[in-house]
């Protein structure tokens, strides 16, 4: 209830992207364009070692091969990958120690959007506030990593893939591709030879992580890619719960975000990974906004291993986005539970996959869709069950909520089931924001716009509460600013 | 005080209400009754400011305040509240939640300060017992689920929430048991008040055994063709609409 009168009292003060703005900070970037020359340079700046630089080559030689998918329901342009910077990075800071070094314009640009990268203002937040760590990655580079003393103290890794190179780079090499691997898809190819920086986590056995981890990205520069490498590692017993948030400056082009996240859950242990996606989203006639080209994959390697995928899309003029479980241990279990909304001209095409590989694997789906202006949302999700996958089960469910008359909802499911003991369920509606229901709310005083905002409110419920609770607020409150206007 | 004067609303560009006039002085309460499709629910839905209730001609005030010229919030913020023949179920959105998000709107809307948790809480409680109401239930989603007699009650527990200027009850009746039906006039009956219009629609004379009108006005295709003190009622309950339908 607070939540909800949260979202009301505060839409009224924010514009409809708040977070549009563009900083003015130095920055150095790779020659324009893809060539080994670009992946030999993205490497060099990172310092990596001879091992990196080759898995990267042999990522570029494959992506050349490589064909773009177009097999989604959504339409763009063809992209010219040699239009594009593929690093950027603030100037002068080749190694940060600590937040002092970072540019001052860098931390007004985190201030500006919330994010809080200094311990000691987390620290005198509010009291008995759950405190959260941050790895805080702008363009191609991670600028600062909050709470890592402290982390180590209890043998978890928190910091930047860069560094985890650097320093763990035995763990690395350990797990990295061996979930999405080098050539798994197009764009997973792209990001291989290309990743710049993301989050590196590794929680040890048996420890449960004190506090939340977040990395946010941010796109700064314009005319470049963020390609983020994200690898998170849940040693046998371990729990640990990610959150990453995401922003980038109003522009006129489209800029490219391939991302690539990799989780890897061993014996016993639980990763929660959430997602907040508020790249911009475009103009309202679908000019510019961020392609989310992104490859997320949990391998449930260990028995009774558990993941469980929050997402809250509401940016991007194109996403192209399926976090996955391919749940190998037995009695490992996977969740999704994702709402994604389009307005205007954006298109969606999100879903997940679970992979039922091994004995009593359990998933659930809950999909919340939300259409608006002239956007189209698609779902497509796979559930498969492979034949060791005995007494697999799957719980879905796909809700579509449309809103005015030229918005278009999807629902895409495929089913393999190859094991008779497996047990499937789907259930799916369709649903327009009924007059009746707006005439009613706004009959008991509440204008459009809070009629409208209460009604998705409740629509997405059920997902809203599998968000960490300070971001379930603000998540809420990004539904309530990507809908503005849906209406009248 | 409800003042309409010479009305005429079309649906779809069919003429439903045709040059109807009836005033509710405040502190009163007045039926109007009539046959199917005479147009009761037309007039609840054009005083609320339904869209598809286009006026073309006439007006409606409340207090001196037109209401024609408001959308449907702006007019509860004014002080009008309609009870739906129909409440609507709202799915994810608890009925507590929904009725402080209305109360604060309407405050807001009238330069009020809003109300604390802890007081609308308060306030809640006592309507909610007064209507023999489960307090657990205003926890679930809005009317989901809900029997016919918990929509109902639901509906005037909002209504006693908000404290209207002007109570439009449509059909109250309909679907209520008779234990219900007095539970829910009892609540209304409470709600009578020296600055409050209350009009009462509805097709029978049952609910008037409960809810004692100051006023009776017959509705026929359109217009009022009658109007009486409370004995209209039983008589129409005695003669039916018949008279009334030729009349017009």
């Amino acid at each position: 209830m607070a939540a909800d009168q949260q979202t009301l009292e505060h839409v009224a003060d924010l514009e409809r992207y708040k977070h549009g703005f563009v900083s003015d900070i130095d920055q150095e970037f790779a020659p324009k364009g893809l060539s080994e020359a670009t992946v030999r340079f993205v490497s060099a700046k990172k310092g990596e070692p001879e091992w990196m630089l080759d898995w990267r080559l042999e990522a570029y030689r494959r992506w050349i091969e490589l064909e773009e998918p177009d097999w989604a329901r959504v339409n763009f342009p063809a992209i010219d990958y040699q239009d594009s910077y593929y690093y950027a990075a603030p100037k002068e800071k080749a190694q940060l120690g600590s937040l002092d070094e970072v540019d001052p314009e860098i931390l007004a640009v985190y201030a500006k959007l919330g994010i809080p990268l200094k311990e000691q203002e987390v620290l005198a937040g509010v009291k008995g506030a759950p405190r959260y760590a941050v790895d805080a990655v702008f363009d191609s580079v991670s600028v600062v990593t909050t709470f890592k003393k402290e982390l180590a103290e209890v043998g978890v890794i928190f910091c930047s893939m860069s560094e985890a190179i650097r320093d763990h780079g035995d763990l690395v090499r350990q797990y990295l591709g061996t979930v999405v691997p080098v050539s798994d898809n197009y764009f997973a190819c792209l990001n291989s030879a290309v990743f710049s920086d993301g989050s590196f986590v590794y929680v040890p056995p048996g420890v449960r992580c004190p506090m939340e981890l977040s990395t946010y990205f941010r796109i700064n520069a314009a005319e470049s890619g963020q390609f983020e490498r994200t690898l998170i590692i849940a040693d046998k017993g371990a729990y640990v719960s990610y959150l990453e948030g995401c922003t980038a400056p109003m522009r006129d082009e489209n800029q490219l975000h391939a991302a690539v996240v990799e989780l890897v859950i061993l014996d016993d242990a639980e990763i929660k990974y959430s997602t907040v996606q508020n790249w911009y989203p475009g103009d309202k006639d679908g000019k510019g906004g961020i392609y989310n080209f992104v490859t997320k994959r949990a391998d449930c390697r260990g028995d009774r291993a558990k993941v469980s995928w929050t997402q809250v899309e509401t940016g991007s003029a194109i996403t192209w986005k399926y976090p996955s479980c391919v749940l190998r241990g037995e009695g490992s279990s996977g969740e999704f539970y994702s709402i994604a909304i389009t307005n205007n001209r954006q298109q969606a095409d999100t879903g997940t996959k679970m992979i039922h590989l091994g004995a009593n694997t359990r998933s659930r789906i809950i999909s919340k869709g939300i259409s608006a202006g002239r956007s189209s949302n698609t779902y497509r999700g796979l559930v498969s069950a492979h034949p060791r996958a005995k007494g697999a089960r799957n719980f879905t469910q796909c809700d579509s909520l449309l809103i005015g008359k030229h918005c278009a909802a999807h629902t895409t499911p495929y089913i393999e089931a190859r094991n008779a003991s497996a047990k499937f369920e789907h259930e799916a509606t369709t649903t327009r924001l009924s007059d009746d229901q707006l005439f009613y709310a706004m009959q008991r005083g509440l204008s459009q716009e809070e009629a409208v905002q209460l009604l998705v409110n409740g629509f997405v419920k059920d997902v809203l509460q599998e968000l960490p609770m300070e971001f379930a607020v603000e998540a809420q409150k990004l539904v309530a600013i990507s809908l503005e206007g849906s209406v009248g | 005080m409800l003042s309409i004067k010479n009305l005429h609303v079309s649906v779809d560009a069919k003429p439903i209400l045709t040059g109807l006039s009836l005033d509710v002085p405040a502190g009163q309460v007045h039926a109007v009754m009539g046959p199917n499709g005479a147009g009761k629910s037309t007039l609840s839905y054009a005083l609320a400011g339904r869209p598809g209730y286009d006026v073309t001609s006439g007006s409606a005030t409340l207090d001196g305040v037109d209401l024609l010229g408001l959308d449907p919030s702006e007019r509860a913020a004014k002080g009008v509240f309609l009870s739906f023949q129909y409440p609507i179920e709202i799915p994810g959105v608890p009925a507590l939640t929904f009725l402080r998000t209305a109360l604060n709107a309407q405050r807001r809307a009238r330069d009020e300060a809003e109300i604390s948790a802890p007081d609308f809480l308060r306030l809640v409680r006592v309507k909610a017992a007064a209507l023999k109401m489960d307090f657990d239930m205003l926890k679930r989603a809005l009317n989901v689920g809900f029997s016919g007699g918990e929509k109902k009650r639901m509906e005037i527990l909002q209504m006693s929430v908000l404290a209207p200027k002007l109570a439009i009850l449509d059909e109250t009746d309909s679907g209520l048991d008779i234990d219900a039906l007095r539970i829910v006039a009892e609540g209304v009956n409470a709600m009578r008040a020296p600055d409050r219009s209350m009009l009462v629609i509805t097709h029978y004379q049952r609910l008037l055994d409960h809810i004692r009108p100051d006023r009776v006005h017959v509705l026929a295709a359109g217009r009022i063709v009658a109007s009486g003190g409370p004995e209209l009622a039983l008589e129409l309950e005695a003669a039916g609409y018949d008279r009334y339908a030729s009349a017009a």
